[in-house]
């Protein structure tokens, strides 16, 4: 890992219309930077807009408000002809593995296809890089010319794994890449990923709502709930010491495979449900499920803040830094 | 409760290559090759496809095995019953009824597969950019759609074949005037639903033009429901034909269609009846086996239906 | 007290429902799937049983035999006895089946919409059971619905029994499935992954409501899913299962703490714990599991396999017990195999 900032979000916007008037805030500000060859984790439950980070970084959907800085291009507003060395740099890899292949394309041609866009091999050359893809991931260089629905989940995610890596890109955006997958297959995907990002020095956004997968792969690990990002710490920080309470209570729910140790846990169960992202409550929006929730959290929403050297949480607990107005940072780049 | 005894030496470790565990052990199959197995599984598409291929087969060389001309008249054979000289029998007019069929047939399936196709360029090309760029431009499409969709397809067609000449591309004019609608609607649910499709979000996440998407991504895989809606239009456009030339808005003399042919016979149904019956017969034939090979390849198409 | 009245009823053996040795297949015009290729396991009287599993293995199709859920065709149960309660349900008529499904046994499946009618309210779908099978009169059947919605924990329980699913969130709908689940008091429920379309923190707290009705209400639980964390939390007894096969059976702890299969330990060890050191390695298991078109001669976790033998490809190994009741499935473990990995099998032990 070098400290060269490879991507930099700052205060991310993502909002869709749904219906007539009334507008859906998936992402609502959130800033996060990633350095060269290091894994963000980005973890939440359903619903709280971790895809849609994703997608909007990726120019997949366009951003409502906010700057994305890629290796020190903002790549915001670039049209779709000036992206082409962005759309090589930056690939994706999805999470099912059923719907992330043509199912009318042959495996070849689905790994080749940035190739293709790229005009980056032909003929031979093409060949040969579609064998050493599929060798990468482990499958057969027979395969090229089998049908998605010939494989199992865990093949066609590597089928997929391969395609991201045709073009050589250095940095990958893995959408829960794993959550579709069975147990014994995850490891085999995860260890992949984390060997590829080892040896080839790739940086990643790895989006999913396992914690402990996350945990396990990633550097750093972001937490985000309800559109915001609530806690950005180092990994270990994040479990040693988690600070935000829906961290916390995210970690103890999840159980550990362990009877002994699941016997003698203490568990913080969370009381009711996440609440729509469209009839966001005011102040901090974990709040209502909040067990330590003050008066403040109903009124202001708290700022991301570094609460320890590295470890920022959004929370009134630790510090009493109010978030300032949204429209104030929309229209330019100044905000941090 | 152990029955059987190995030997030691059975317990040696042996190392299997790793590509065994990988190995796919079912043969490659296509698409393509996975939906003709499964359309083979039924029996009713199988035995439509078969009518089809038959009654299609007829029609190119039935008028040429018979001895007589589909327009000429055997001068003294009026309203004949089927005999060795005129194995359909022949109609009012003395024509071979045998000849007269299976021309009819080639025109019918001829108006039917032009109007079907006809209504699949335009459907196509109409849903898939409405669908593919969405938004305003949808809407304004949708709503001309709807429009066409209101009027009442009789209406237009009757007032077409008024103003023109009569003829068979008249017929079919009229025929796709308003039956685009129907597959441009289909179309574009078919492309909203695929455009969010996650091969389609990763190519345009590796900067694919949108040329190249619609090409290689939306188009081949909405060919499966156009197809089905296909095989569906066709028996509808061979019916609506028959129907106009029924009433008297159809092919004009000397040309036959399945549609006139029956029309005639019904002239003189009571004294002959198989002047009408086998034209009838051939009509329901055709729709019923296209019907048939539709259902079953909607089913072998369907998605939910795999393995 | 209780206790002591139960026990009286009862019939003497404390086997709830034993499975014996069943064969389930798919005919589809692919060819044959032998989904089930001889499964036997016991659920003890008010146990907690856990079918672990990855897709495929047929554990769902298992409990869909018991429940006699198969759908048919394409389905077949080729052979094997279902005991419930010393009965053998695959022998029954479907008039019978049906005044045990719901009545004496109860299923949670994993979508819940797939559990829950869209076109009833909640209410009704609970009094449908308790009218049909309890002889309840529409309105004790309601105020019934409303404590069972109560039990399990749904807010407002009065105004929700009058809605329909689609106003019900997931956790919600799986809580409203098992109220209906449980209405009659089955003596047995079967959950099909219930919390696996359901996020965290919901996932913990539908768990936690398993875990307190089971003991208050003392019934019997088999628990089908794929997430040992899930396992770790309920299951007293679990039985592994690989490609339509049991491999390993016993207690929690044996399966966690001396797991003999080496599948079953690889599976343990390619799960990330939150307690456990961050970016290390997980043991992963190559490969896929097997296709069962053509299920393969030998053990079909050989070609997976990091101990195979020359054995293990030709023929099926037999359940041999390690200690008393807990079972393993493998070739290693034959009393005629001169080197049996005994180390690498150790507590806690491996080649870490």
């Amino acid at each position: 890992m070098t400290d060269k900032v490879i991507l930099e979000v700052k205060n991310l916007k993502k909002y869709f219309r749904v219906g007539r008037k009334r507008i859906l805030k998936a992402v609502d500000g959130v800033s996060f930077s990633v350095k060269q060859g290091e894994v963000l984790g980005l973890v939440g439950e359903s619903g709280c807009g971790k895809t849609t980070v994703g997608r909007t970084v990726a120019r997949i959907y366009e951003p409502t408000a906010g700057r994305i800085i890629f290796d020190g291009t903002d790549i915001t507003d670039l049209p779709e002809k000036d992206l082409v060395s962005f759309r090589r740099r930056l690939q994706m890899i999805f999470q099912d593995p059923y719907a992330s292949l043509d199912p009318r394309m042959t495996v070849g041609e689905i790994i080749a296809e940035p190739l293709d866009v790229h005009h980056l091999a032909s003929g031979a050359e093409r060949l040969e890089r579609i064998q050493y893809l599929l060798n990468v991931v482990g499958l057969n260089p027979e395969h090229a010319n089998r049908f998605p629905h010939e494989f199992s989940g865990g093949q066609r995610q590597r089928i997929g794994i391969a395609r991201a890596l045709a073009v050589d890109p250095d940095f990958i955006i893995a959408d829960e890449p794993i959550s579709s997958l069975d147990v014994s297959i995850q490891a085999q995907v995860v260890n992949l990923l984390t060997s590829l990002q080892e040896q080839r020095g790739l940086s990643f956004m790895f989006i999913a709502h396992d914690l402990s997968m996350v945990r396990h792969i990633s550097h750093r690990v972001a937490v985000m709930y309800l559109g915001k990002i609530v806690e950005i710490a180092p990994s270990r920080q994040v479990y040693r010491h988690p600070l935000h309470p829906y961290t916390r209570a995210l970690m103890s729910a999840n159980p550990i495979p362990d009877p002994d140790v699941e016997s003698t846990r203490q568990r913080i169960i969370l009381p009711g449900e996440v609440p729509s992202p469209i009839n966001l409550p005011p102040g901090c929006r974990f709040a209502p499920r909040c067990s330590e929730a003050k008066e403040i959290c109903r009124a202001a929403i708290p700022a991301l803040c570094e609460a320890e050297s590295g470890h920022y949480v959004a929370c009134f607990l630790y510090g009493d830094a109010v978030e300032s107005s949204g429209d104030a940072v929309a229209g330019d780049g100044l905000a941090v | 409760m152990i029955t059987f005894r190995p030997k030691p030496e059975d317990f040696m470790p042996v190392t299997l290559a790793q590509h065994e565990a990988e190995a796919l052990t079912r043969p490659p199959i296509s698409y393509w090759q996975d939906v003709w197995m499964r359309f083979r599984k039924n029996r009713l598409a199988t035995i439509g496809l078969t009518v089809l291929a038959i009654m299609a087969v007829m029609a190119v060389i039935g008028p040429i095995i018979s001895p007589w001309d589909y327009r000429t008249q055997d001068y003294g054979h009026f309203n004949e019953f089927i005999s060795s000289r005129h194995w359909f029998g022949t109609d009012y007019l003395g024509r071979d009824i045998f000849t007269r069929l299976w021309y009819g047939t080639r025109i019918s399936i001829f108006i039917g597969v032009m109007a079907a196709l006809i209504d699949l360029a335009i459907g196509v090309v109409y849903g898939g950019i409405a669908g593919y760029f969405g938004g305003v431009l949808d809407d304004i499409m949708m709503r001309i759609v709807d429009v066409l969709y209101a009027i009442p397809y009789l209406l237009v067609v009757i007032l077409l074949l008024v103003v023109m000449e009569p003829g068979l591309w008249t017929i079919i004019l009229a025929m796709s005037i308003t039956g685009w609608v129907g597959m441009a609607r289909l179309v574009r649910g078919q492309i909203l639903q695929l455009r969010e499709m996650e091969y389609v979000l990763a190519a345009k996440s590796m900067g694919t033009p949108p040329k190249r998407i619609i090409a290689r991504h939306l188009v081949p895989n909405t060919m499966g429901v156009v197809l089905v809606n296909l095989t569906m239009t066709i028996p509808g456009a061979i019916f609506g034909e028959a129907f106009l030339s029924f009433i008297g808005l159809g092919v004009p003399m000397p040309l036959a269609s399945l549609g006139t042919i029956a029309n005639e016979g019904y002239q003189v149904l009571k004294i002959h009846p198989h002047c009408m019956v086998i034209p009838a017969i051939a009509i329901s034939l055709l729709i019923l086996s296209f019907n048939f090979v539709g259902d079953g390849l909607r089913d072998a198409l369907d998605p939910r239906l795999r393995q | 007290m209780a206790v002591a009245e139960a026990s009286l009823n009862e019939p003497a053996s404390d086997v709830l429902l034993s499975i014996q040795d069943l064969k389930v297949s798919f005919h589809t015009y692919a060819g044959t799937v032998h989904a089930v290729r001889g499964v036997s396991f016991d659920l003890k009287r008010h146990g907690a049983l856990a079918v672990v599993g990855e897709s495929g293995c047929g554990k769902t199709v298992t409990v869909q035999a018991v429940m006699r859920l198969t759908p048919m065709p394409p389905g077949r149960i080729d052979g094997g006895k279902v005991l419930f309660n010393g009965r053998d349900i695959l022998a029954l008529s479907e008039k019978e089946m049906q005044s045990i499904r719901g009545k004496e046994i109860g299923m949670v499946f994993q979508d819940p919409m797939t559990g829950l009618n869209p076109t009833m309210t909640v209410g009704r779908q609970i009094t449908e059971g308790l009218i049909k099978h309890q002889g309840l009169s529409a309105r004790e059947a309601w105020k019934r619905a409303i404590e069972l919605l109560r039990m399990v924990e749904i807010p407002n329980p009065d105004i929700r029994a009058k809605q329909y699913p689609h106003q019900f969130s997931g956790g919600m709908r799986q809580r409203a499935m098992m109220a209906i689940a449980l209405a009659c008091q089955p003596e047995l429920l079967i959950a099909d992954e219930p919390t696996t379309s359901l996020d965290v923190t919901i996932q913990a707290q539908i768990l936690d409501l398993l875990k307190d009705l089971r003991q208050k209400l003392g019934m019997s639980l088999i628990l089908i899913t794929h997430n040992l964390g899930v396992v770790a939390r309920l299951a007293e007894d679990i039985v592994v299962m690989y490609a339509g096969k049991v491999v390993e059976k016993g207690k929690a702890s044996d399966i966690f703490y001396r797991s003999r299969h080496p599948y079953t330990r690889d599976l343990l060890r390619s799960v990330p714990r939150l307690d456990a050191p961050e970016r290390q390695t997980l043991a992963s298991i190559p490969g896929t599991p097997p296709d069962l078109f053509v299920p393969p001669p030998g053990c079909a976790f050989a070609p997976r396999c990091r101990y195979t033998m020359k054995i293990c490809t030709e023929a099926e190994p037999e359940m041999t017990e390690a200690r008393p009741g807990h079972f393993a499935a493998c070739w290693l473990w034959h009393p005629d195999n001169p080197n049996p990995p005994v180390r690498d099998f150790k507590e806690g032990g491996g080649d870490q």
